[in-house]
C-alpha cells in the first residue's frame, strides 16, 4: 500500500517535461532568449549608436580584435585601420595599422541612448578610446554594422509578436463569432474567408504597405506595418478557431454558462478559448517566423520601416540600392541575413518543440 | 467530376468580383496619384491635370470609378484601363509579362518536382544516411531563409567565381536576338537564380512531406504482403510504395502556389525579371493605379486556376477521390 497523497502531475507540467526531452527544441529556446536579451539592451551592448555616422570610414572592413601582441598575450585589443588607394585601379583598401593598438575598454562613455528606452544613459559594454572598434564593418555612411544589428533586433523581434497579436485577436474574435452563432452567419462569414485565403499574400501585401503614408514619423510606420503584416493570416486562425469552437459550444458546461447568463462573448473568450490555448501557443510560435521573413521582405523592398528605426531586412536594403557589385566587394553587409535565418530557425525549431509537448498522444 | 469542376469554375466569378471590390478598395486608398509627379514640370498646369483625371474619370466618387473599371473588365472585355506610365493599355503591358511568369512557375515547379520526390524517397528509404542528414538539414535552412536573401547569397556567389550572368533573363546581345541554340544557354544561365531562389522553399516542404508520405506507405500492410511473396525490392518500392505516397504531393503542390506566386514576386522585383512581379512593384511606387489593380486580380486569378488545376490533377492520379 503507498501511503500519502499520490503525485500527480498538472498537463502543463507533463508538456513541460515532454519539451524538455527535445534537445533542439530547448537549444532553441535559449538562442531566442538570448536574442531577446540582446534586443532588450542594444542600446547598452551597442558601442554606437545605430546612426552615429563616421564619413571618414565608409565600407571599412570588420575589424578583428586581438589578444596576442608579440606573442603575448594581452587585454584585447584593436588595430587603427588605415586607408590606402590602390595605384592602378583606385579602389581604397583597409589594413590594420599594427603600430596603433587600442585597448578595448569596457563600460566606456559614448553616444546616449535610452536604458531600457527609458533612462538616459550612454554608458557601453565595450568600445575604444580614440580609434573606432566596427566588429561587422560599417555600411556606406561609415554606422557600425554591429551597433546597427543589435538595434535593428529590436524591431525584427517585435514585429512578428506584436503582429501575432492582433492578428490572433482578429481571428479568434471572428472565428469565433463564426462558430459560436453557426447559421447563416457562419456561412456568411466562411465565405469570406475562403475568398480571403485565395489571394496570393504578397501581392496584396506589398499593396496594403504602399497606403501607409510616407511623411508619417517612422514609430507610425512601424505600426503600420505591423497591422498590415497581422491582417495576413489571420483568416486561416478564424477558420481554426471556427472549427474547434463549433464542436466545442454543444458540451454541457458550456451550455451551463449560457443558462446562468453568461453574455456570449463572455462564453466565446472565458469558457471556449481556455480550450484552446496550447493550440494557440503552438501556432503563435509557428506563425511569428513568416511574420518576421515578411517584415523583412517588406523592408529589404524598401516599403517597410524607415530611419531613425532599422531592422534586418533595412540594413540588407543597401546592397539592393547599392547594386550587387557591392556583394562581392563589401560582403559583411550580409551579416543581418545571418541574424534572420538563426532567429527563423530557432522560432520553427522552438515551435516544433512546443507542438510535440503539447501533444498529448505523443 | 465534371458536375464538380463546372461547380468549382461557377465560383471562381462570384470570388474575382469580391476580390475586385478589396482590390480597388486598397488601391484606391493609397495616398498620391501618379499624375502628381508632372506637377513639378511648368509646363503641366493643374488644367491639365484635371483633364487628364477627367479623361480616366478619376474626378469621379469612388463607387462610380469602381463600376466604370468593372465595367471595362468584364464588359470591354478584359479592358483594364490605361496604364499611366506606360501610356497604352494595361492588358498590352501586361500580356507578354504574363507569359514569362507563368513559364518561370512552370519551371520552378518542375525543378522542385524533380529534386524533391527523388530526396523525398531517398531520405525515407535511408533514414540515417550522410545525404539524409544533409539533405534534411537544407531543408531546415530552406525554410527559414528568405527568398531576397537566397538571391543575394546566389549572386554574391557567382559574382564572386567571376561570372556575370545575374539580373534579367538574358544577356544584353541576345536580348532581341533570333531563337537559337546559344540564346537557350543564355536564358538558362540567367534562370537558374530565380528557379533556385523560388523553389527551394517548395522544395524544403516537398520533400518533407514526401519523406513522412513513404514512411507511412512504408508500413502498411500491403506493403508487408508485397515484400513477402517475394516481389523485388524495387518493385515494391517504386511500383507499390511511391505511387501511393505521391498523392499526398498533389495537393500540397496546390497549397505551395501562393507561395510560388509571393516568392516569385520577390524574386522577379529582385532580379528585374519580365514578369509581373517588377510591373507591380514599380506600378504601386509610381501610383499607377490601372496596372497594379490588374496584376493583382491576374495574381489572385492565377491562383485559383492553379488551385483548380492541382485538384484535377489530384482526381486523375488518385482513382479513390470521387468529388460528387
Amino acid at each position: 500500500m503507498t501511503s500519502g497523497p499520490v503525485k500527480t502531475l498538472s498537463p502543463l507540467q507533463l508538456a513541460w517535461r515532454r519539451y524538455r526531452r527535445s534537445r533542439v527544441g530547448v537549444f532553441s529556446g535559449y538562442v531566442l532568449l538570448v536574442l531577446y536579451l540582446v534586443a532588450l539592451f542594444a542600446g547598452f551592448l551597442a558601442p554606437y549608436s545605430s546612426v552615429t555616422q563616421n564619413s571618414l570610414n565608409p565600407y571599412q572592413p570588420p575589424q578583428r580584435v586581438h589578444w596576442f601582441r608579440d606573442g603575448r598575450l594581452q587585454r584585447p585589443f584593436v588595430y587603427v585601420m588605415k586607408q590606402e588607394r590602390d595605384p592602378v585601379t583606385f579602389v581604397r583598401r583597409f589594413a590594420e595599422d599594427t603600430s596603433q593598438p587600442q585597448p578595448v575598454r569596457f563600460f566606456v562613455r559614448g553616444d546616449s541612448y535610452g536604458f531600457l528606452g527609458l533612462i538616459p544613459s550612454n554608458i557601453h559594454l565595450f568600445g575604444v578610446e580614440g580609434g573606432s572598434i566596427y566588429l561587422f564593418g560599417t555600411d556606406k555612411l561609415g554606422r557600425c554594422l554591429f551597433s546597427r544589428i543589435l538595434i535593428g533586433a529590436q524591431v525584427s523581434l517585435t514585429v512578428g509578436i506584436v503582429a501575432v497579436i492582433i492578428s490572433f485577436f482578429l481571428g479568434i474574435l471572428i472565428g469565433g463569432i463564426s462558430g459560436y452563432y453557426g447559421g447563416r452567419t457562419d456561412a456568411l462569414i466562411q465565405r469570406l474567408i475562403e475568398i480571403l485565403l485565395s489571394i496570393p499574400t504578397l501581392p496584396i501585401l506589398l499593396a496594403l504597405a504602399i497606403i501607409i503614408p510616407p511623411e508619417w514619423p517612422a514609430a507610425w510606420v512601424f505600426l503600420g506595418i505591423v497591422v498590415v503584416i497581422s491582417l495576413i493570416r489571420w483568416a486561416s486562425i478564424a477558420r481554426v478557431v471556427r472549427g474547434q469552437v463549433l464542436s466545442l459550444r454543444e458540451l454541457d458546461y458550456v451550455q451551463a454558462a449560457r443558462a446562468l447568463g453568461a453574455t456570449d462573448l463572455s462564453v466565446i473568450f472565458r469558457h471556449l478559448l481556455p480550450n484552446l490555448t496550447s493550440f494557440l501557443i503552438v501556432t503563435a510560435t509557428l506563425t511569428i517566423p513568416s511574420y518576421i521573413i515578411l517584415e523583412t521582405t517588406l523592408s529589404f523592398l524598401g516599403l517597410g520601416i524607415k530611419e531613425p528605426l532599422s531592422s534586418w531586412g533595412y540594413l540588407l536594403r543597401d546592397v539592393r540600392e547599392e547594386g550587387f557589385g557591392v556583394l562581392s566587394l563589401y560582403p559583411w553587409l550580409l551579416i543581418p541575413g545571418i541574424f534572420i535565418t538563426v532567429t527563423v530557425l530557432a522560432f520553427n525549431f522552438f515551435g516544433d518543440a512546443l507542438r510535440d509537448a503539447a501533444d498529448v498522444r505523443s | 467530376m465534371w458536375l464538380y469542376l463546372l461547380r468549382r469554375v461557377l465560383l471562381i466569378p462570384p470570388a474575382l468580383l469580391l476580390i475586385s471590390a478589396l482590390v480597388f478598395a486598397v488601391v484606391y486608398l493609397q495616398p498620391g496619384n501618379a499624375l502628381q509627379q508632372y506637377l513639378e514640370d511648368p509646363r503641366f498646369t493643374e488644367e491639365t491635370k484635371r483633364l487628364i483625371e477627367r479623361q480616366y474619370g478619376l474626378d469621379q466618387p469612388p463607387h462610380i470609378q469602381y463600376l466604370m473599371w468593372l465595367r471595362g473588365v468584364v464588359l470591354g472585355p478584359l479592358d483594364f484601363g490605361q496604364s499611366i506610365k506606360f501610356g497604352r493599355p494595361v492588358v498590352s503591358v501586361l500580356g507578354e509579362a504574363l507569359g514569362w511568369t507563368v513559364f518561370v512557375a512552370l519551371i520552378t515547379i518542375v525543378f522542385t518536382w524533380l529534386i524533391a520526390i527523388p530526396l523525398g524517397i531517398y531520405t525515407a528509404l535511408n533514414r540515417y544516411g550522410p545525404l539524409s542528414v544533409v539533405s534534411n538539414f537544407v531543408g531546415y535552412i530552406g525554410l527559414a531563409v528568405p527568398d531576397f536573401l537566397v538571391v543575394l547569397l546566389l549572386v554574391a556567389w557567382v559574382l564572386s567565381t567571376g561570372g556575370t550572368n545575374v539580373g534579367g533573363l538574358f544577356s544584353p546581345q541576345f536580348i532581341d536576338a533570333p531563337w537559337g541554340w546559344a540564346k537557350f544557354v543564355n536564358l538558362m544561365s540567367h534562370l537558374w537564380i530565380p528557379v533556385v531562389a523560388i523553389g527551394l522553399e517548395g522544395v524544403a516542404g516537398l520533400m518533407r512531406q514526401m519523406r513522412s508520405s513513404m514512411l507511412d506507405v512504408l508500413n502498411q500492410d500491403y506493403i508487408r504482403t508485397a515484400r513477402s511473396k517475394g516481389l523485388a525490392a524495387r518493385v515494391v518500392v517504386y511500383k507499390h510504395a511511391v505511387r501511393n505516397a505521391i498523392n499526398p504531393m498533389i495537393s500540397l503542390a496546390g497549397l505551395q502556389l501562393p507561395q510560388l506566386i509571393s516568392s516569385s514576386i520577390v524574386v522577379s522585383i529582385i532580379l528585374n525579371l519580365p514578369t509581373i512581379g517588377p510591373l507591380l512593384f514599380d506600378a504601386l511606387i509610381g501610383k499607377d493605379q490601372f496596372l497594379s489593380m490588374a496584376v493583382l486580380m491576374i495574381a489572385a486569378f492565377l491562383l485559383m486556376v492553379g488551385n483548380l488545376l492541382a485538384d484535377m490533377a489530384l482526381a486523375w492520379a488518385d482513382p479513390r477521390i470521387r468529388y460528387d
